[in-house]
C-alpha cells in the first residue's frame, strides 16, 4: 500500500485540473495515532489458549473465597452452585447425556478466559470493578471449587497459563454443512 | 439466545380484529347480500360520515419523532415473561406482524449481556491496534468522514430457537431473534487498510463499550469480505438497543459477532478465545465434543401468516407468507408443504431477493376448512436446503442449542385456530 502524498496529489490536481479521488487501495489520513497510554488502558483482553496479555500480581484461593463470597455468591451460590446467575462448579462427565452442565469445571477449555471474562463483565452490577489481585483471587477459588486447584494455591500468570482444563480437548470445529435435506416434492 | 420458559401473551392484530368482531362489529357474510353493518361501532361506518371526518386530526409537529398508531400497541417486543434477570436477556421481534423485508428499528431484535449503554457519542472513541503498522483512534466524527455504504442484511442470534422442548406458540416465539435493516457505514476494510494490515494478522478482536465489554474474534477474511462498521439502521442513526454509535455488521454470521458500541478492535494472529467464543456459542453435540466458530446461520424460513396464536377467518382464500434467509448469500426458492409434508410446491418470491437479506415468500392458498399442516422450506443459492428438525437431530443430538435452521410446521384446526404442530 502506498501511503497518499498531499502534495503530490494537490499538484496532480492543479496539473490535470480534473476530479480526483482516494482509491480503495490508498489511504485517506482519518483518525490519529494511538498513544501507547490510550490503548494500554483498553487493552484489556487475555489470550485463552496461552494466557497472552495476563497482568501481573496474584491471587490465593483463601482470599477468593471471601471475594466470591462478597461479590458472587448472590447469584452465583455460595459454592458457585448457580442461581440467578450461570453454575459455575461440577458437571464432569455429563456433556455426552441427556442433561448436560456446562460449567467452568465441565466445559470451559482455557482457563484464562475465566480471568478475562470476570474482568471485563463481572460481577454484573459493577464490571471493571475487581483489582487484578482480586480476579486473580476469585479464578483461583472458581478453579478451587472445581477441584483444579488445591486449597492453599495461589495464582498468577504463568499458573494460570499453565493450567489445563479437563474438557480441552474436546472442542472441533465446524464441519456443516452437516445436515442433508433430499428436497423431495412427490409422496414424501 | 432463548429461554426456554417463554410464552408471552400472543399479542397481534388479528387478536384485536376478533376482539373488535366479538364487541359487535359484525361483517356483512361475504359474498352473500349487500346490507348495511350494525351494532357497536357502526355510527363510523357507511353510509355514516365517520367521527375522524367531522374535525380537523392533531396539528403537524403534534409528534416531532411518529409513533405507530395507538391501534397498534400490541405489536411490540416480545419479552421473556419469566426470566430471572433483563440484563443478559433478549427480546424478539414480533415477525407475526410485520410485512414485508425490513425490521422496523423499534421493533427490531434485541440481545444484550450487559444491558444497554447510554453512550454520548461525543465520548465515543474506536482504537485499531495490534497487529497493524500505525494504531489508530477515531471519533464517530472521524469514522463518518470514511467513503460510505448502505446494504440490506438480516442479523439473527445463533440460538433461535433451542432444539428442545417446550417450543414457542407463536412465529415469535420461536424464531423472532432474527431481524433486517439497512445499515449504512463504512467497510471495515477501509478503515483496516488505514492502518496497514501486518502480514501475519489472521483475525480481528472486536469489543464492545457495554457492560459485558463483549468480545468476538472474527477471520480477517471475512473483515476484508463484507464486514462493516455501521452508524445508521434504516436511515437513522442506531437506536441505542442496537449499538449506537457504532456497531459491527458481519453479514450471515451468528449475531453475536455483529458487536454493538464497538470500541476496540485488535488486530491478532490467534483468536483471543473469548467466553462468548468457547463457553457459550459453541455447540454441543451428542458424543460430548463441542463445535467452536460456528459462524454461518444457515438457510431457514417461517411461515408468518397464518401462524401460531392466529386463527383464520373461515375457509377460503388465504395468502400464506413468510420470510427467508440464508448467511451464505441469497435464497433460491422457498417450497410449501400444505399436507404434513407429504407434498410441496413452490413459493413466489418477493423482489427484491438480496444477499443475506430477508426474503419474503408467498403462495396462494384456498383452505377447505379441513385440519392442515402447513410449512415452509428454504433452498439457498449454494444448493443447501432447510432440514427438518428430525434431520437436524439425527445429526447434532438435542444439546447443540446453536443454529437450529429447522422447517416449522403449523397446525390448523377445523376451528382456524393456528398451533404449533412440533409437539
Amino acid at each position: 500500500m502506498r501511503r497518499f502524498d498531499r502534495r503530490a496529489a494537490s499538484l496532480a490536481l492543479v496539473l490535470v485540473g480534473a476530479a480526483w479521488h482516494v482509491s480503495a487501495q490508498e489511504r485517506y489520513g482519518i483518525g490519529r495515532a494511538a498513544a501507547p497510554a490510550e490503548i494500554a488502558g483498553w487493552n484489556i483482553d487475555i489470550g485463552g489458549n496461552d494466557g497472552s496479555n495476563l497482568p501481573g500480581g496474584s491471587g490465593t484461593v483463601e482470599r477468593g473465597r471471601i471475594v466470591f463470597t462478597e461479590q458472587c455468591a448472590s447469584c452465583h451460590g455460595d459454592k458457585g452452585q448457580g442461581g440467578l446467575g450461570d453454575r459455575l462448579v461440577g458437571g464432569e462427565g455429563t456433556l455426552a447425556s441427556p442433561k448436560p452442565i456446562k460449567t467452568v469445571g465441565s466445559y470451559w477449555p482455557y482457563a484464562p478466559t475465566l480471568f478475562d471474562y470476570i474482568r471485563r463483565a463481572m460481577p454484573l452490577n459493577a464490571p471493571q470493578s475487581l483489582s487484578d489481585t482480586e480476579v486473580y483471587a476469585v479464578s483461583a477459588y472458581v478453579l478451587h471449587l472445581n477441584g483444579l486447584l488445591p486449597a492453599d494455591a495461589t495464582l498468577d500468570a504463568k499458573t494460570l497459563s499453565a493450567l489445563k482444563m479437563p474438557n480441552r480437548g474436546m472442542f472441533v470445529g465446524d464441519p456443516r454443512p452437516d445436515v442433508k435435506n433430499p428436497a423431495c416434492t412427490k409422496d414424501c | 439466545m432463548a429461554e426456554p420458559d417463554n410464552h408471552p401473551p400472543v399479542t397481534s392484530r388479528r387478536r384485536f380484529l376478533r376482539g373488535a368482531v366479538a364487541g359487535g362489529i359484525a361483517a356483512g357474510s361475504l359474498g352473500g347480500e349487500a346490507r348495511a353493518e350494525t351494532g357497536k361501532g357502526a355510527d363510523n361506518l357507511p353510509p355514516n360520515v365517520p367521527e375522524w371526518m367531522k374535525t380537523p386530526g392533531d396539528p403537524i409537529g403534534s409528534q416531532l419523532y411518529g409513533m405507530p398508531s395507538e391501534h397498534e400497541k400490541n405489536v411490540v417486543r416480545n419479552i421473556p415473561k419469566n426470566a430471572a434477570q433483563l440484563i443478559s436477556a433478549a427480546s424478539r421481534s414480533p415477525l407475526q406482524d410485520l410485512d414485508g423485508i425490513i425490521t422496523p428499528n423499534g421493533l427490531f431484535y434485541e440481545r444484550h449481556h450487559g444491558g444497554i449503554p447510554n453512550i454520548d457519542p461525543a465520548q465515543h472513541r474506536l482504537i485499531l491496534h495490534g497487529l497493524v503498522d500505525k494504531p489508530l483512534i477515531f471519533t464517530m466524527e472521524d469514522i463518518r468522514r470514511f467513503p460510505s455504504q448502505s446494504r440490506i442484511h438480516f442479523i439473527e442470534c445463533s440460538g433461535n430457537p433451542t432444539y428442545t422442548k417446550p417450543y414457542g406458540k407463536t412465529a415469535s416465539d420461536l424464531v423472532g431473534l432474527v431481524s433486517c435493516a439497512e445499515w449504512t457505514g463504512v467497510a471495515l476494510k477501509v478503515v483496516l487498510q488505514e492502518a496497514g494490515l501486518k502480514p501475519d494478522a489472521k483475525w480481528v478482536v472486536a469489543e464492545g463499550a457495554d457492560a459485558a465489554a463483549m468480545t468476538r474474534s472474527i477471520p480477517i477474511e471475512k473483515c476484508l469480505e463484507d464486514t462493516m462498521l455501521a452508524y445508521s439502521q434504516n436511515g437513522e442513526r442506531l437506536r441505542p438497543q442496537q449499538g449506537y454509535p457504532l456497531r459491527l455488521v458481519v453479514p450471515g454470521y451468528e449475531g453475536n459477532m455483529n458487536v454493538k458500541w464497538v470500541r476496540r478492535l485488535k488486530v491478532t494472529a490467534e483468536p483471543v478465545y473469548s467466553r462468548e467464543e468457547t463457553s457459550k456459542y459453541t455447540d454441543l453435540m451428542a458424543d460430548g465434543s463441542a463445535r467452536e466458530f460456528t459462524f454461518y446461520m444457515e438457510a431457514k424460513s417461517i411461515i408468518t401468516r397464518p401462524s401460531g396464536g392466529q386463527r383464520l377467518s373461515g375457509p377460503g382464500f388465504h395468502e400464506i407468507t413468510g420470510i427467508a434467509w440464508s448467511g451464505h448469500g441469497k435464497i433460491k426458492r422457498v417450497d410449501i408443504s400444505l399436507d404434513q409434508g407429504k407434498s410441496w410446491q413452490e413459493a413466489q418470491l418477493q423482489e427484491p431477493i438480496l444477499t443475506r437479506a430477508l426474503t419474503r415468500f408467498r403462495f396462494p392458498w384456498h383452505w377447505d376448512g379441513s385440519p392442515a399442516v402447513i410449512q415452509s422450506r428454504a433452498t439457498d443459492e449454494s444448493g443447501y436446503v432447510q432440514p427438518t428438525l428430525a434431520e437436524l437431530i439425527a445429526v447434532r443430538g438435542e444439546n447443540s442449542f446453536y443454529h437450529n435452521n429447522a422447517i416449522w410446521p403449523w397446525r390448523i384446526a377445523g376451528n382456524g385456530e393456528i398451533s404449533n404442530a412440533q409437539v
